[in-house]
């Protein structure tokens, strides 16, 4: 019984002929990656990208590279998360990375310790107020505060004054980088508490993310406010004309992208143990780049958070696979930004494929 | 009294010094297909945004429902039971068939603001039950609306009328842009409409389908209802010749 039909007088429909999930390609995608490195490494350089192939330790993956691949993307990830929801809802987001350094610089100086080594602590900013050695739910609270603020600004702005979504949060990308710089007035701050320093350590950052992931990825797919970011972004006039309440919605949205990229500065300043204001420098960029390589259309309407999540894997093993095969760092920019084009045309082939099958 | 759905008393609407409606009384009953013609720009647009509340009217009253209405807006009338489908269809394409059903008053299944959680599989079945109920074919419920044909967006959006206990439906040329089977799919389903009790207004040009489908003929000329005929006691020219000016006064039903 592969035919069924709905509807009276029933059309045939048969479900074998059905189009796969869109992320099923992104995934066959990162396999392909993957295979192409194994073989090159296999072939020239005698060694393997994925599996293990030491004596000394056990196992059958390489799992220090397997943890790589997948730490080093998680921080831009939880960014990615955002700026999926935001894209999928027809917007876009240019200030995460800017936020991320506003977010990491102020959350950290309350994150910070009295003494060092018996002396007190030099780069302390709030030492004579006493504000130190504090639990470590202040500067949780104050960074999603400030990503909440970000957000909330981005949000009115693009749903209230109708500017576009890139304009406004240009504005915000270059404020809240000048907010980053002028909160020390350059100087890092470092020497967070023991307890602030634990939510990045090892493997926190990928728990974090793919925890977050899980969490956005049901969002999206079971409740009221995913359904109406696919509407909104897909048909803006439809949604409104059908009573949706766009301006709260875009708010909420933008409040959403802005706490997510407060949370990757808390786990990035974290695992550095020092918040500087040039952090999160183009890290918008690479959260756009990872929903489009996992099939979120630029257009609205279209992707999903799975398919980021793969898309920033994609990203992991690119970087991986270079270092892998020792080659400049420069390559793997020039490599990525050719992905990022050829992942976009892909995806625009394969719908004017089912277009013409449909 | 009790069996008119909806009533309009000198309705008028002027954009600035243009008169686009003027005194428009109009009456509906339950069950009644009723077809608005006119030419372009003879009100007929005019009169529907005024009863929806897409436009506030200059002056007049509606009664709808047996209860005089001031809707604020599309949301309220909608609330109220009128349900449109518009020329621009108001779909979603990137969503599948149930979710635009049921667009913008989701099925809820636990309450957490904008968090609440849909319950996809009543509405799945309601989506079912109303394509069975307007015979609408598709063939398959969970594909996004993108590929569909434009009779299959134009029967969805009219299915989406009758997934609600809507207690009129207003279309505005629903056949204007599909081919000649379309027309014909859409027009079986405002037959059964029309057996299932369900009245309807229906903006049209086409003088075969509203003789087809309609049991009274409505016809604007520049903002005034200049004829208002059982479809018995007229025929296609006779119509004509009102839309067109040769026949003025206003004909009044031959009750």
């Amino acid at each position: 019984m592969a035919q069924t039909s709905h509807g009276v007088g029933g059309l045939t429909y048969d479900a074998k002929k059905r189009a796969w999930p869109a992320e099923f390609n992104v995934f066959l995608a990162l396999v392909i990656l993957v295979v192409i490195f194994e073989l090159i490494g296999r072939i020239f350089l005698g060694d393997s990208f994925l599996f293990n192939t030491r004596s000394d330790v056990s196992g059958i993956f390489n799992e220090a590279r397997l943890q790589i691949i997948i730490l080093q993307v998680s921080i831009v990830g939880i960014i990615a998360i955002g700026v999926t929801q935001v894209i999928i809802c027809g917007g876009i987001d240019l200030s995460s990375g800017s936020i991320v350094g506003a977010t990491a610089m102020i959350a950290m100086s309350f994150a910070q310790v009295a003494t060092v080594n018996g002396n007190p602590n030099p780069k302390a900013m709030f030492l004579a107020q006493g504000w130190t050695d504090l639990p470590v739910l202040v500067p949780l609270l104050v960074a999603i505060g400030c990503g909440l603020l970000a957000g909330l600004v981005n949000g009115s702005l693009i749903a209230y004054t109708r500017i576009p979504p890139f304009i406004a949060t240009l504005g915000m990308m270059v404020t809240a980088r000048g907010i980053a710089k002028w909160w020390s007035k350059g100087q890092p701050i470092s020497f967070p508490t023991d307890s602030f320093a634990a939510i990045g350590k090892g493997l926190m950052p990928v728990i974090i993310f793919l925890s977050l992931a899980l969490l956005f990825q049901l969002i999206m797919t079971y409740t009221r406010y995913g359904k109406h970011c696919y509407a909104i972004g897909s048909n803006e006039d439809a949604a409104r004309m059908s009573g949706i309440k766009i301006a709260n919605h875009k708010i909420l949205v933008y409040v959403i992208a802005g706490i997510l990229a407060s949370l990757a500065a808390v786990v990035l300043c974290s695992k550095n143990l020092t918040a500087q204001a040039g952090m999160g420098v183009m890290y918008e960029l690479d959260a756009i780049a990872m929903a489009v390589i996992g099939g979120v259309s630029l257009s609205g309407g279209r992707g999903s958070i799975i398919g980021t999540v793969i898309g920033s894997l994609i990203f992991g093993v690119i970087i991986s696979g270079f270092t892998f095969l020792r080659l400049d760092a420069y390559y793997q920019e020039m490599v990525k930004g050719v992905i990022i084009v050829g992942a976009v045309v892909l995806d625009q082939w394969r719908q004017r494929l089912r277009a013409l099958r449909a | 009294m009790s069996d008119i759905v909806l009533k309009t008393e000198n309705l008028t609407k002027r954009y600035g010094g243009v008169h686009a409606l003027e005194g428009a009384n109009f009456e509906l009953r339950k069950g009644e297909h009723v077809a608005i013609m006119g030419d372009n720009g003879a009100g007929k647009s005019t009169f529907v945004r005024q009863i929806t509340a897409v436009e506030q009217r200059t002056s007049g009253q509606i009664w709808f429902d047996g209860k005089e209405v001031n809707f604020t807006g599309p949301i309220e009338a909608r609330e109220a039971g009128i349900e449109t489908v518009f020329q621009n269809l108001a779909l979603a394409d990137d969503l599948d068939v149930p979710s635009n059903l049921f667009l913008g008053r989701e099925k809820v299944l636990f309450n957490l603001g904008p968090f609440s959680i849909l319950d996809r599989k009543y509405m799945r079945k309601a989506t079912e039950a109303a394509l069975v109920r307007t015979a609408v074919k598709i063939p398959n419920l969970s594909n996004t609306i993108r590929h569909m044909s434009g009779g299959q967006r134009q029967c969805v959006a009219i299915a989406r009328t009758a997934t609600f206990a809507s207690k009129l439906i207003i279309m505005d040329e629903p056949t204007a842009a599909l081919g000649v089977q379309e027309t014909a799919q859409v027009e079986n389903i405002i037959r059964t409409l029309k057996d299932n009790g369900e009245p309807l207004i229906l903006i049209s040009h086409n003088m075969r389908q509203v003789f087809d489908l309609c049991d009274r003929i409505v016809v604007f000329r520049r903002g005034r209802i200049v004829a208002n005929l059982r479809k018995e006691n007229t025929d296609g020219q006779d119509i004509v010749s009102y839309i067109t000016g040769a026949k003025t006064g206003e004909a009044e039903l031959a009750a």
